[in-house]
C-alpha cells in the first residue's frame, strides 16, 4: 500500500516537474508546479510530516502559487518564442544532466548502504504539538527573525509594485 | 484493517454522500423559499407540492442543456476549473464530526464507531488548506474563458478570497487557543460540560465577550470566502455579466453552483464545530433530550394551524401532511428516549448539530435577502483596515487571557 | 516491525535529486523570467523533501522546522521577486531574460 502510494505520487511529481520545464506557456508551467507541490504534500504525509503537508498546501500551493498566477494573468504573459538553440547545447544538455543525476544517485546509495524503510506511521512526531514546542523554545530566534524578514518583504513588495501618483 | 472496519466505513461513506447530495439540492430550495417569503411572494410553488420537486427539475434542466465550449479558450484549464472547485468543496466534509461514539449492538458483531469519516490530528488546518487551494477553481475559470469580464471577475473574486483568509485564520486561532488542539473531535469534546450547571461550555460563551467578537469576525470572513452577499460582487448577475462563470453552461455551471452551496454548508459546519459546540446539547441531559420532540410537536401544531387557515387553496391538503411528518419525527424521538436507546444515541447529537447548522444557514440566507452588496474597493478596504486589525486584537487578547489564567 | 510494503528511504532521496536537477535544467534553459523563478521554487521544494526524509531517518523534528523556515523564506522571496519582475516588465515591456541586457559591456 505504501509502495503503491509512493510510486503513484512520485510519478505525478516527476511528470509535473518535466512538464514544468518543457511547456512554453507560463500558466501551464504554473499548474505543473502546483501539481508537484500537491504530490509532494502527499509524500510528506507518508513520511509522517502532517503539519508540514498542510502548511505546504496553505503557504506554497495556496498563497505563493496564487501570487505567481496573478502575475502571469496580469502581465498577460504569452508563450515563449522558439529560437534556434545551438547544436552543442541540444546534443550535450540532457546526457550531461543524466550523468550528473547518476553521480548524485550513486553517492546517495554509497553513503546509505543499509537503506532504512519508510512506512506510514513510522514517525509519529510530526504533529502540530511536536512542531510547535521546539519552534517556540529552541528555535525562537529564527522564528522572530523570519517574522521581521516577512515584514521587510511586504514593505519591499509594496514599494516596488505601487503606481506612482503624480 | 478487518472486514468490520471496512464495511462500517463504506456504510458511513454512503450515508454521508447521500445526505450531503440531498442537502445540497434542498438547500437551494430552502434558499429560494426563504428569500421569497422575505420578499412577500410564495417562491417555487408549482413543481410538486410547495415546489419540493424544483431541485429535481433544475437538475434535469442543467444536465440536458447544451454544453458549449467557446472558441479560443485554453481547453484543459477551462475543463479543469469546475472539476477542481467541486472536488475540493466536497472533500471538506470528511473531517467534520457529527456526533460522539455510538455503540451499535448488532448480534455477533458489536460495532463501535464515531459519527465522523476520519479524524485528522490537523483537522482545522486541513479545512484551511482546502479553502486556500479552492481559490484556483475561481481564478482559473475566470482566466481561461477568454472573456475580459470573466477575467476581471475571476481576479476580483480570488483576491477577495485570499484577503479574507487572513481574518478567518486569526478568528479560528481563538477557539484553538482555548481548546489547545487542532483536531475537530477534541475541539467538540472540550466544549462539553456546563458553567454553573446550566450554561453550556461552548466556545462562544467562554472568555466573555472576546469569543463573541471572534465569532462575528469568523462569520463575516466566511461570507466573503464563500462569495455570498454582501460580498458577491464578482459573481452577481447584474455586475460583470455574472463574473467568472459567464462562459460556462450546463454541467460545468452546475458544478460551480454545487461548489458554492457546498462551501456554504462546510463553512456553517465549521462555525458550529468551532464556536457553537458541535453536537453538544444546550441544557444538561436528560432535559435536553426532550427539546427535540417539543420542537417537532410545535412545528406540527403550526402546520395544523396553517392548514386550518389556508393562504392558498392547495394548503388545505399539503399542510396536514407536513404536520403528520412533524408529529412522526416527534414520536421517533420519544420512542428513542423511552423504548430504543440506540435511536437516541444516533439521532440526538445529529439533531443538535443539524439545528445549529441550519440556524446558521438560515442566517446566511437571511443576510442574502436583506443586505445590499459591497463595492469592490469598499470590500477590500474593509478586509485590510478593519477585519484584519480586529482579528489580531481579539487573538492577542484571547492569548493574553489564556496565558494569565492557565486552565 | 516494518510492514512488508514499506518504501526504502533512498527512493525519496533519489526523487528529491531528480526534482532538483529538473529545477536546474529549467533555470538554465528557459527564457521567460517567471518560468525561471518557478524552477527556483521547484528546487526549494526538492530540498524540503530531503530535509523531511532525513528528519524521518533520525526520528527528530528539526528537519520539519528547518523545512518550515525554508517555506517562509521562499514566500518572502517570491513576493519581492515578483514585485521586481513587475517593475522590470513596466520598463522593458518584455519578459525574456535575453532582452534585459542593457547593463552588459
Amino acid at each position: 500500500m505504501d509502495t503503491v502510494l509512493f510510486l503513484v505520487f512520485a510519478l505525478i511529481a516527476l511528470l509535473c516537474g518535466i512538464n514544468l520545464v518543457v511547456q512554453t506557456h507560463p500558466i501551464s508551467s504554473a499548474l505543473s508546479l502546483i501539481g508537484v507541490m500537491a504530490a509532494l504534500a502527499v509524500l510528506y504525509l507518508l513520511l509522517g510530516a502532517e503539519f508540514l503537508a498542510a502548511a505546504q498546501m496553505i503557504v506554497y500551493a495556496g498563497a505563493i502559487m496564487v501570487l505567481f498566477i496573478f502575475v502571469i494573468m496580469l502581465l498577460n504573459a504569452g508563450a515563449e518564442r522558439v529560437t534556434k538553440t545551438r547544436q552543442l547545447v541540444k546534443l550535450a544538455g540532457v546526457p550531461l544532466m543524466a550523468v550528473f543525476l547518476g553521480i548524485i544517485a550513486f553517492i546517495i546509495q554509497a553513503l546509505l548502504p543499509k537503506s532504512q524503510l519508510v512506512w506510514f506511521g513510522g514517525f509519529p512526531g510530526g504533529g502540530p504539538r511536536d512542531i510547535g514546542i521546539p519552534l517556540f523554545t529552541n528555535y525562537l530566534l529564527p522564528f522572530e527573525v523570519t517574522s521581521v524578514l516577512i515584514l521587510i518583504a511586504i514593505l519591499g513588495a509594496i514599494v516596488l509594485a505601487r503606481k506612482e501618483i503624480d | 484493517m478487518d472486514l468490520t472496519y471496512i464495511i462500517v466505513t463504506l456504510v458511513k461513506l454512503a450515508v454521508l454522500f447521500g445526505v450531503l447530495m440531498t442537502t445540497l439540492a434542498y438547500l437551494q430550495w430552502i434558499e429560494r423559499k426563504v428569500i421569497a417569503h422575505i420578499q412577500l411572494r410564495p417562491g417555487p410553488y408549482r413543481v410538486g407540492p410547495h415546489g419540493l420537486l424544483q431541485p429535481l427539475a433544475d437538475v434535469i434542466k442543467l444536465i440536458t442543456k447544451e454544453g458549449m465550449i467557446p472558441s479560443h479558450v485554453n481547453k484543459f484549464v477551462y475543463l479543469l476549473a469546475p472539476f477542481l472547485a467541486v472536488t475540493l468543496a466536497l472533500v471538506n466534509i470528511c473531517v467534520m464530526p457529527f456526533g460522539p461514539e455510538i455503540k451499535v449492538p448488532i448480534p455477533g458483531h458489536p460495532v463501535s464507531t464515531w459519527l465522523q469519516m476520519t479524524d485528522l490530528r490537523i483537522g482545522v488546518i486541513f479545512v484551511l488548506a482546502i479553502g486556500a487551494v479552492g481559490v484556483y477553481g475561481v481564478a482559473l475559470a475566470g482566466w481561461s474563458s477568454n472573456n475580459k469580464y470573466s477575467l476581471i471577475g475571476g481576479l476580483r473574486s480570488s483576491a477577495q478570497m485570499i484577503s479574507y483568509e487572513l481574518p478567518m485564520a486569526l478568528a479560528i486561532a481563538c477557539p484553538l487557543l482555548l481548546a489547545n488542539t487542532l483536531s475537530f473531535r477534541e475541539l467538540v469534546l472540550a466544549q462539553g460540560g456546563y458553567f454553573f450547571g446550566f450554561i453550556p461550555r461552548w466556545n462562544l460563551f467562554q472568555v466573555f465577550p472576546l469569543q463573541i467578537v471572534a465569532f462575528i469576525v469568523f462569520l463575516i470572513a466566511s461570507f466573503a470566502e464563500t462569495n455570498r452577499i454582501p460580498f458577491d460582487l464578482p459573481e452577481a448577475e447584474n455586475e460583470l455579466v455574472a463574473g467568472f462563470h459567464t462562459e460556462y453552461s450546463s454541467m460545468s455551471f452546475a458544478s460551480f453552483f454545487m461548489a458554492e452551496y457546498c462551501n456554504m454548508l462546510t463553512a456553517a459546519c465549521v462555525t458550529t464545530l468551532l464556536f457553537l459546540g458541535g453536537w453538544q446539547p444546550l441544557f444538561p441531559a436528560p432535559w435536553s433530550d426532550y427539546v427535540a420532540p417539543v420542537v417537532f410537536v410545535l412545528a406540527g401544531l403550526v402546520s395544523l394551524w396553517a392548514a386550518l387557515n389556508p393562504a392558498r387553496p392547495k394548503d388545505r391538503f399539503t399542510f396536514p401532511v407536513v404536520a403528520a411528518a412533524c408529529f412522526g419525527l416527534a414520536a421517533l424521538f420519544l420512542a428513542g428516549e423511552f423504548v430504543f436507546p440506540i435511536v437516541n444515541q444516533i439521532a440526538m447529537p445529529l439533531f443538535w448539530f443539524g439545528a445549529k447548522t441550519f440556524g446558521l444557514l438560515f442566517v446566511w440566507i437571511w443576510v442574502r435577502g436583506t443586505l445590499p452588496r459591497f463595492r469592490y474597493d469598499q470590500l477590500m478596504r474593509f478586509a485590510w483596515t478593519f477585519m484584519f486589525p480586529l482579528g489580531m486584537v481579539v487573538m492577542l487578547a484571547t492569548a493574553a487571557v489564556v496565558a494569565w489564567f492557565p486552565r | 516491525m516494518p510492514p512488508a510494503h514499506a518504501v526504502p528511504l533512498n527512493w525519496y532521496l533519489i526523487l528529491s535529486a531528480i526534482l532538483f536537477c529538473l529545477g536546474i535544467a529549467g533555470f538554465l534553459y528557459r527564457r521567460n523570467i517567471i518560468t525561471v523563478f518557478m524552477s527556483i521554487e521547484l528546487m526549494l521544494n526538492a530540498v524540503n523533501l530531503t530535509f523531511i526524509t532525513f528528519s524521518y531517518k533520525w526520528k527528530a523534528v528539526d528537519g520539519h522546522i528547518f523545512s518550515f523556515f525554508v517555506m517562509v523564506v521562499a514566500a518572502a522571496e517570491a513576493a519581492v521577486g515578483l514585485a521586481i519582475i513587475l517593475t522590470v516588465f513596466k520598463n522593458r515591456k518584455s519578459l525574456e531574460i535575453d532582452e534585459i541586457s542593457s547593463m552588459k559591456y
